[in-house]
């Protein structure tokens, strides 16, 4: 089966994409990030070409069911360990920038 | 319904809820930190809540298990298999950068519950579904003038969120069905039910359209409205901005707002430009939730009894009205009360001296039934006394008064205070003659033909014997001797 080339993604999807992940992509990097971006998809699109007719989906390649645990608690009480890397702290709260709406 | 008149006609209101209950666990949805309300900032937070590299989670089985019974009290269809998705956002007190919620493939799907309205009627309202999802952190804005202080004690704590049809067309419908919504959710000890510690919380989708108009118009979210009164308030505000701007000439920008709960206004939140891409996916590090059919069925036949069975069995049971039976089955704890009241006594009767006396005196203290001065046992033997006549009904309330200030038992304030009931013939037949004897002018007015004497007649024997005459008694015994 031949690599399906298909049209690259436009800077603007790129543009958005990277605001809501919050990456900084810069104007004269879109145009790249989208010829990529496209590449990639187009490899995953590959899928496409399988006949999945009257195949049920699964959620993993391990059909088992999800483990569950008993309510207890048998965890937490390490804020300093949380707390470890913040860049700033106060009486055991995280402090960020102001964020209010 | 509620009709708005606006300047240019009438408008009505369409309301869709989404209600936040925090599950009663003791710990996590995913991880093994404690859930209790109050501790020191980030002390109930285990590595998986803070989302540190190669934590993995693991579903606590009891929230599952609160979930379903939740939706059976909803008399909704449970799916038997249900996935955890990433709802992706950016916000400080979200640590992993996404929320573990679900989207296409909730646990419970759909159900309804019936609410009681203000005029005694009850109207059945669809609830499309219940999904459980993780609570987030909480961000403090008001502790540093530049910063904003973020605890993640709360951040993956367990929370059912349950969206109803849009099928309420008012601030007293949705009211209702919080209040119904809670009391199912009290019942079946899935959730406590704490507006203030913010254990319910809801969010309220409304539009307007002109009176009979099919078409719905452009909704606005109001996000995390944390009372039943703040719920009203915020309904009535949003429905009259939305018609001002419609009359005006203007068009409903689909929003998410806030309310203020200081300057009782909505206000927008989150622009449009900043429309909701939460870009779900199933979560990679959790299986589909499959439940075992017969299991499920276990925990339905387990349930307790919910409050439309519990009022039907208080009207059938003590021959109650439907207004006292919702009035007590609003709070389990109520109808705990009553039953304890009423038991070996007359319902009516029990009924009346919880829900009016009982009642009353707690809304002047302030206080819950559940820290009642006064004992279900207590109020019991008072209804008691009333009943085999040792006081009138009269005497029970200075009895009740009594009992109020000083917690005493009420047959040991009546024997202190010598409140009996006077059942003696013959000191009621004295008493009657002295007073007659008194107002000698006044019987013969009587006898002439003035009626309206007998009644004072009554309150002077009252009077002269404390209030402890029996009425019936001495209406017989005054009849007999002025005729």
């Amino acid at each position: 089966m031949g690599f399906v080339q298909y049209a690259p993604m436009d800077t603007e999807t790129v543009a958005r994409v990277a605001r809501l992940a919050r990456l900084a992509v810069s104007p004269d990097q879109q145009k790249a990030v989208a010829g990529e971006l496209g590449q990639i998809l187009a490899f995953v699109e590959q899928l496409n070409s399988v006949d999945v007719t009257g195949i049920k989906p699964v959620a993993g390649v391990h059909d088992d069911a999800l483990r569950q645990r008993d309510d207890v608690v048998n965890d937490g009480n390490c804020a300093a360990d949380i707390l470890q890397n913040a860049p700033q702290t106060m009486a055991d709260f995280f402090v960020v920038p102001k964020v209010v709406e | 319904m509620t009709i708005i008149k606006g300047r240019t006609g009438e408008w009505e209101m369409v309301i869709g809820l989404e209600v936040h209950a925090q599950i009663t666990s003791h710990s996590k949805l995913f991880s093994g930190a404690s859930t209790t309300f109050g501790a020191d900032p980030n002390h109930q937070v285990s590595l998986v809540d803070a989302a540190f590299p190669g934590m993995l989670p693991v579903i606590n089985k009891q929230c599952v298990v609160q979930a379903v019974k939740t939706g059976f009290g909803l008399n909704a269809h449970i799916n038997l298999e249900s996935v955890f998705d990433r709802k992706n956002y950016f916000y400080p007190d979200l640590p992993a950068g996404y929320q573990i919620s679900q989207y296409q493939k909730p646990i419970v799907g759909k159900g309804y519950l019936d609410i009681d309205l203000p005029d005694g009627t009850s109207k059945r309202i669809g609830i499309t579904r219940l999904h459980l999802e993780q609570d987030a952190g909480k961000s403090l804005h008001d502790q540093s003038p530049k910063d904003t202080y973020v605890d993640l004690n709360r951040a993956g704590v367990a929370l059912m969120e349950i969206v109803s049809e849009p099928e309420m067309t008012g601030p007293e419908e949705a009211a209702a069905y919080v209040k119904k919504l809670r009391a199912i959710l009290q019942y079946i000890g899935s959730c406590d039910g704490n507006m203030e510690e913010g254990s319910m919380r809801a969010d309220v989708n409304l539009s307007v359209r002109r009176k009979g108009e099919k078409k719905l118009g452009t909704r606005c979210e109001i996000k995390n409205v944390n009372s039943i009164r703040f719920i009203m308030a915020a309904i009535e505000y949003e429905a009259q901005r939305q018609i001002e701007i419609v009359e005006a000439g203007g068009t409903i920008a689909q929003e998410t707002r806030l309310w203020d709960t200081t300057k009782h206004e909505t206000r927008a939140l989150r622009s449009k430009e900043e429309a909701h891409d939460y870009r779900y996916f199933p979560d990679p590090d959790l299986l589909p939730l499959r439940l075992d059919a017969a299991w499920v069925e276990d925990l339905r036949r387990a349930l307790p009894e919910l409050p439309d069975a519990k009022k039907e069995r208080l009207m059938q049971q003590y021959g109650l009205k439907a207004y006292d039976a919702t009035t007590l089955v609003a709070d389990q704890a109520a109808a705990d009360f009553f039953e304890a009241v009423a038991k070996g006594r007359d319902g009516k009767l029990a009924a009346n001296w919880v829900t009016v006396e009982l009642f009353g005196a707690l809304n002047k203290l302030g206080r819950e039934i559940s820290h009642s001065p006064i004992s279900a046992t207590q109020l019991s033997e008072l209804v008691g006394l009333i009943e085999d006549n040792t006081i009138s009904g009269r005497i029970a309330k200075d009895v009740f008064e009594v009992m109020l200030e000083t917690g005493q038992n009420p047959a040991a304030i009546v024997q202190e205070k010598g409140w009996q009931q006077m059942t003696d013939m013959g000191a009621i037949d004295a008493a009657i003659d002295a007073i007659l004897a008194q107002h000698a002018d006044k019987v013969a007015e009587y006898k002439s033909g003035k009626d309206k004497l007998f009644g004072f007649f009554v309150g002077q024997v009252m009077k002269a014997t404390g209030g402890k005459a029996n009425p019936a008694a001495l209406n017989d015994l005054l009849k007999k001797k002025l005729s």
